[in-house]
């Protein structure tokens, strides 16, 4: 069997050839170790079936060929791009655009950052030495996986964010991620974020790009919420039908502090979302939610890691996945609990809708738990939605379509309702009733 | 039968218990009044031997014989026996089952002969009926799905069957609507005998007209602060606990 | 009820020597040479008299198996078996028993000390309880005994030991060996293919519910011994069958491998009820020794409105690797899961089941109640599908972890994969302790803490033990019991 593995697809080849290429424009600097990263990707390839953490999302299988990272596009392409990009749009925010993974300083608000903020281009950061460049990366989990190592290895850009201790920021701050062009390409872009003690901050992100254009974006955001802070985050999937999207959230959280994010996805031929939560400090309060609305051809895997390794930790992840058409969706959820960490209270739960006969949910929720006195749970449920509901809609004179959308929009509208922002809550419902709305 | 002398008791450093001191005599039904957070609840789980607090100071003699050596188990044995005021649910182990295990452990820790099933069963019915518990609810587990007035009504039951000797009662009173505390109030007093005390500790003073007080002593700050007849519960009615209570709310 | 009682009353007369099992028994046996090859292959197929078909079977098996690896998925950590320090096959010397009367007294007084009635006489001649249970012995490699013969073939029922029923039912063995599990299903199950030495065979024909509770009872007395037991059961149309299962072994310092496959195979309308208690040696307190439990099991829902019902306590073993699963192929058939596994010392535990759900209409429930102790390890894996052809599938899971102590684990991993729209899932899972008030709730009214725990963990395994036969319920709640002996306090 092991020569088998060592088969090289034609797009583990073309990665390989594509990083000798990159590596050249690499800077000398030594905060990212792109080398590294690289080497432990190639030595086991792209992720097949056969490894356990992508036994549903076979990223071998899917990704036939390497696309060349992207070149910066010129100011035009980017301003045509931004018009069509329209999710969070109308928040106000502090925004930073970038198209196909490069940050445009000219489409982003980087002269007027609230106060108790600070954002600094990566490439800036990298070039000046930044000292905050050490805390990229924040968990060990995320160092070892395959999607994250190519977007560590294939860095092209990204920002760093600090939070000032302390600072309550109102304004949220907007990363705006659009593609745009007539050929293939990837990205890889990564944001830092520090939310340093007692701040609050909220992130907004958004990906879209047009359908049609196969590509292939890879972000990740490594965050690090201090003692009392509170991050809050939401995220808008809604990349183009032939885009293969991946994409790392690695936390850290330390005592007393709040971890709040949401990410809803619509887009993407293929889309797999990971989030390796690191609970660090004592109790902790961590909610981490997805609504997944798929629809023909579509897979989308939201794979989650809840690592408990202090005392008093608080965990809620809810996941709502709609199955329409011949789609599928992949849930899979994992918390760990070490046996330092008593007390902690982990509730994990993943539903998921089928509308349709060739659609295909797979769940997997898994508990691994060294400590005694905690209270843990997991739960998944998977079915039609309920008939005896959708008659007493229809007795009552709505029509079936009607009937029907209204029960998947309250049954997805539950892993939104608890985004704090106002705004952000809002257009999340509205991304929900603009996708019941073109199934028609 | 019990006597308290300068209990000091803390919980996760909150000093609860301040020097309490509190005699009960044989046979003598004494209830504790007092505002929330004076300490009444704590005193009978110090009394029963919960684990989570810490003992800094002073006695709990039943019988002349400290039991705060004691573990709960042995106390139980010993003749104290706690009314919870949330009584707890244990899924899966039938009620019968329980009060068979609970009735010949204390038995056997008293050097006595296990009970045959039919006298048990004899025994536990008899019991039931006085306090209208149907069949259907022995047959179920342990508090399972019981109303409040229920587990309150099978509390009763466990101290009927078990016979100790001295009785704390906490808050009974809690949740029970008319019917059902005349029903569990008439099972204590049928409970009242020589060599047998009570301890009952409530808020409020409408339990005292049914199971009426030889003594009444009221809690402040983790100390008794007044101690007098069953009149002084009808004082407290129409007084309220302003002067006794703490300052913190409670 | 009085159970509860038996418990406490075991817990406390156990001293430290918990395993009660662990005694060896002396008697000469013949062993085939160690180690495994085609000889030895041929070497056990002779001695059992087999047909060339059933050799060139094994030969295939055996052949296959050399290709393939040790699974290492499981959450279970081991020195790797060596294959070639195990003798495959030990047998007592005596010629094979015709009659109680001619068995080995030394084999009969083992399986009294195990409190297995094996003496059907004293039952036909109401010396012994009313209750009747048609056992077959399996002693190491061979079948010692297999009771009530007669009265069961009055009913038509064949209940005997795998190697008879090769040489005398050809048909049936040819027709379904393997059938449920294939020859390469897994690297145990192949080899199991190839080596396999003795088990049981039953066939229940149409319309029959047979008419007492067939059991059997594996021992593994030989040193450096493998135990390849190899069952397979078939409820034709219509009928009823209850089977039992018991497992012990004496205590030895290295570790035994126990590689069996069971079958069963339920046709139209019958419904076959698996129940298991294994309390292999689990080794002692330090991870020493310990019988590897390397088992598959599987049944088919072959017919329409058939039933599969696994139920199992697994107290026993070092390292428990072991799905009893169900394959829902007749439209309308219905497979149950009904799992106790209590780990403790160095013991760990990676089990579960499959319900694979393909016909339409069918339903499936899964139970499971892991207890971890000690420094074990106990690992409830499972998985349940829909295939698209399986409209209205149905299934509802509920995994309970139970952790005593704070150096063990307690860990889940389900899969669960819907291909069908019109199916409906449900699972749940939950891990918690003890509760410090329960208890406290317990030792106010007089029970020790030992008796508290035992007792909240009796109510905890509860919907498990009802699906046990009486008897078997009892005798798995004392082993509970005596699993968890020492966890406390």
């Amino acid at each position: 069997m092991a020569d088998i593995a060592n088969l090289r697809t034609s797009a583990e080849t073309g990665l390989s050839t594509l990083f000798e290429t990159a590596r050249k424009g690499f800077g000398s600097d030594k905060a990212i170790d792109r080398e590294e990263a690289f080497r432990f990707f190639e030595a086991a390839g792209l992720p097949s079936r056969r490894v356990e953490a992508f036994k549903y999302t076979d990223l071998r299988a899917a990704m036939q060929e390497a696309a060349p990272p992207a070149d910066a596009p010129s100011l035009d392409v980017a301003k045509a791009a931004v018009a069509s990009a329209t999710a969070f749009s109308a928040i106000e925010a502090v925004r930073l655009t970038f198209v196909n993974g490069h940050l445009i300083r000219e489409l982003s608000d980087l002269d007027r950052v609230p106060a108790g903020v600070s954002v600094s281009p990566l490439n800036d950061a990298l070039s000046q030495g930044d000292a905050r460049l050490k805390n990229l990366a924040p968990v060990a989990q995320a160092r070892e996986n395959p999607i994250y190592q190519l977007n560590t290895a294939f860095l092209a850009d990204g920002a760093l964010i600090s939070v000032e201790a302390g600072a309550k920021v109102e304004t949220p701050l907007h990363l705006r991620f659009v593609g745009a062009g007539t050929e293939g390409f990837s990205t890889a872009t990564r944001v830092l974020v520090e939310v340093a003690d007692g701040a609050e901050f909220t992130l907004l992100e958004t990906h879209e790009g047009p359908n049609g254009l196969t590509y292939q974006p890879n972000d990740a955001l490594d965050v690090h919420v201090g003692k009392h802070a509170a991050f809050r985050h939401a995220r808008i999937n809604r990349e183009g039908d032939k885009a293969i999207a991946l994409s790392t959230i690695s936390v850290r959280l330390d005592d007393e502090s709040r971890l709040e994010t949401v990410n809803l996805v619509t887009g993407a031929v293929l889309s797999r979302h990971q989030i390796f939560m690191h609970v660090a400090g004592e109790n902790v309060n961590a909610v981490v939610n997805g609504a997944t609305m798929l629809g023909n051809g579509q897979l989308a895997d939201s794979t989650l890691l809840a690592d408990h390794a202090a005392v008093g930790g608080v965990g809620r992840e809810m996941f709502k996945t709609v199955i329409d058409g011949d789609a599928t969706g992949v849930f899979q959820g994992k918390i760990i609990v070490r046996q330092m960490a008593q007390k902690t209270d982990g509730k994990m739960k993943s539903d998921c809708l089928l509308l349709s006969d060739e659609g295909q949910m797979m769940n997997k929720p898994e508990l691994e738990i060294f400590a005694d006195d905690v209270a843990c749970g997991h739960g998944a449920t998977c079915g039609a939605p309920d008939q005896d509901l959708l008659f007493y809609l229809m007795a009552r004179g709505l029509p079936k379509p009607i009937a029907e959308s209204l029960l998947v929009q309250a049954f997805v509208g539950e892993a939104v309702e608890s985004v704090t922002h106002e705004g952000a809550r809002a257009a999340l419902i509205g991304e929900i009733e603009a996708w019941l709305a073109s199934r028609g | 039968m019990l006597e308290i002398k300068n209990l000091v008791v803390q919980i996760e450093d909150n000093r609860i218990l301040n020097g309490l001191n509190l005699t009960v005599n044989d046979g003598e039904v004494a209830a504790i009044m007092g505002p929330n957070g004076s300490g009444k609840s704590t005193l009978s789980y110090v009394i029963a031997g919960k684990e989570d607090y810490e003992v800094l100071d002073g006695e709990i003699l039943l019988d002349g014989q400290n039991v705060l050596k004691m573990g709960a188990d042995e106390r139980a044995a010993a003749g104290v026996f706690l009314a919870f005021q949330y009584p707890l649910e244990i899924p899966g182990v039938g009620t019968m089952t329980f009060l068979k295990a609970c009735l010949n452990a204390q038995r056997r820790a008293r050097g006595e002969a296990e009970i045959a099933t039919p006298d048990f069963i004899r025994k536990v019915n008899a019991a039931a009926e006085k306090l209208e518990i149907n069949k259907d609810m022995l047959r179920r587990a342990l508090n399972v799905g019981f109303s409040g007035g229920e587990k309150k009504r099978m509390e009763i039951l466990q101290m009927a069957l078990l016979q100790p000797k001295f009785c704390v009662l906490d808050e009974t009173d809690s949740g029970l609507d008319i019917d059902a505390l005349r029903i569990v109030s008439e099972g204590v007093n049928a409970l009242r005998a020589e060599g047998r005390s009570f301890l009952v500790i409530t808020h409020y003073q409408r339990l005292l007209d049914y199971i009426v007080p030889d003594t009444v002593h009221v809690m402040s700050k983790g100390l008794i602060v007044k101690t007098g007849g069953k009149e002084l519960a009808k004082e407290l009615e129409a007084s309220g606990y302003a002067e006794y209570r703490t300052n913190e709310a409670a | 009820m009085p159970a509860v009682q038996e418990t406490i009353d075991r817990v406390r007369s156990i001293d430290l020597d918990q395993y009660k099992y662990g005694f060896e028994t002396t008697i000469e046996m013949e062993k085939s040479e160690k180690g495994i090859s085609e000889d030895v292959v041929r070497f056990i197929s002779a001695k059992k008299n087999e047909p060339e078909w059933m050799l060139a079977w094994r030969l295939d098996a055996y052949k296959r198996w050399q290709t393939m690896q040790e699974p290492d998925w499981a959450r279970v950590a081991y020195d790797k078996v060596d294959y070639n320090n195990i003798y495959y096959y030990a047998a007592p010397k005596r010629p094979a028993a015709m009659s109680l009367d001619e068995i080995d007294p030394e084999i009969l007084k083992t399986y009294e000390k195990l409190g297995i009635p094996l003496r059907e006489v004293e039952v036909l001649e109401g010396i012994a309880p009313e209750r009747r249970v048609a056992v077959d012995a399996v002693f190491d490699s061979v079948s010692v005994a297999t009771t009530f013969k007669a009265e069961l073939s009055k009913a038509g029922v064949i209940f005997m030991p795998i190697s008879e029923a090769i040489r005398e039912y050809p048909d049936l063995v040819k027709k379904y060996l393997g059938s449920v599990v294939p020859v390469t299903d897994n690297f145990f199950a192949t080899l199991n293919s190839a080596v396999f030495s003795d088990g049981s065979f039953v066939y229940i024909p149409p319309g029959v519910r047979c008419p007492m509770e067939l059991s059997t009872y594996f021992r593994i007395n030989e040193r450096d011994t493998g135990q390849f037991e190899r069952t397979l059961i078939i409820a034709d149309k219509g009928s009823y069958v209850s089977y039992l299962e018991g497992c012990t072994a004496p205590k030895r310092d290295d570790n035994q491998l126990h590689a069996a496959v069971v079958e069963l195979v339920a046709l139209d309308d019958a419904e076959i009820k698996y129940s298991t208690v294994q309390n292999w040696y689990p080794g002692d307190n330090e991870g020493k020794g310990g019988i590897y439990n390397f088992v598959t099991k599987r049944g088919d829902c072959r017919g329409a409105r058939s039933k599969i019902s696994w139920t199992q306590v697994e107290t026993g073993s070092a390292i428990t690797w072991k799905y009893p699963s169900c394959i829902l192929r007749g439209d309308e058939s219905r497979g149950e899961f009904y799992s106790i596994a209590v780990s403790n010392g160095m013991q760990q535990v990676d089990s579960g089941t499959k319900m694979i759900h393909l016909g339409k209409n069918t339903t499936s429930r899964i139970i499971s109640k892991g207890i971890s102790a000690g420094r074990s390890q106990n690992t409830y894996r499972g998985l349940v599908s829909a295939h698209k052809k399986a409209s209205n599938a149905r299934n509802f899971t509920n995994c309970d972890s139970l952790l005593i102590g704070d150096q063990c684990g307690a860990h889940t991993v389900p899969y669960i994969e819907s291909k069908n729209a019109s199916a409906v899932f449900e699972h749940e899972a939950t891990t918690s302790k003890i509760s410090e008030d329960q208890k406290f709730y317990c030792l106010q009214r007089g029970l020790s803490e030992e008796e508290a725990t035992a007792l909240i963990v009796n109510g905890f395994v509860r919907d498990v033990l009802q699906q046990l036969p009486m008897e078997f319920a009892v005798e798995a709640q004392k082993l509970i019991s005596i699993s968890l002996e020492g966890s406390v306090g």
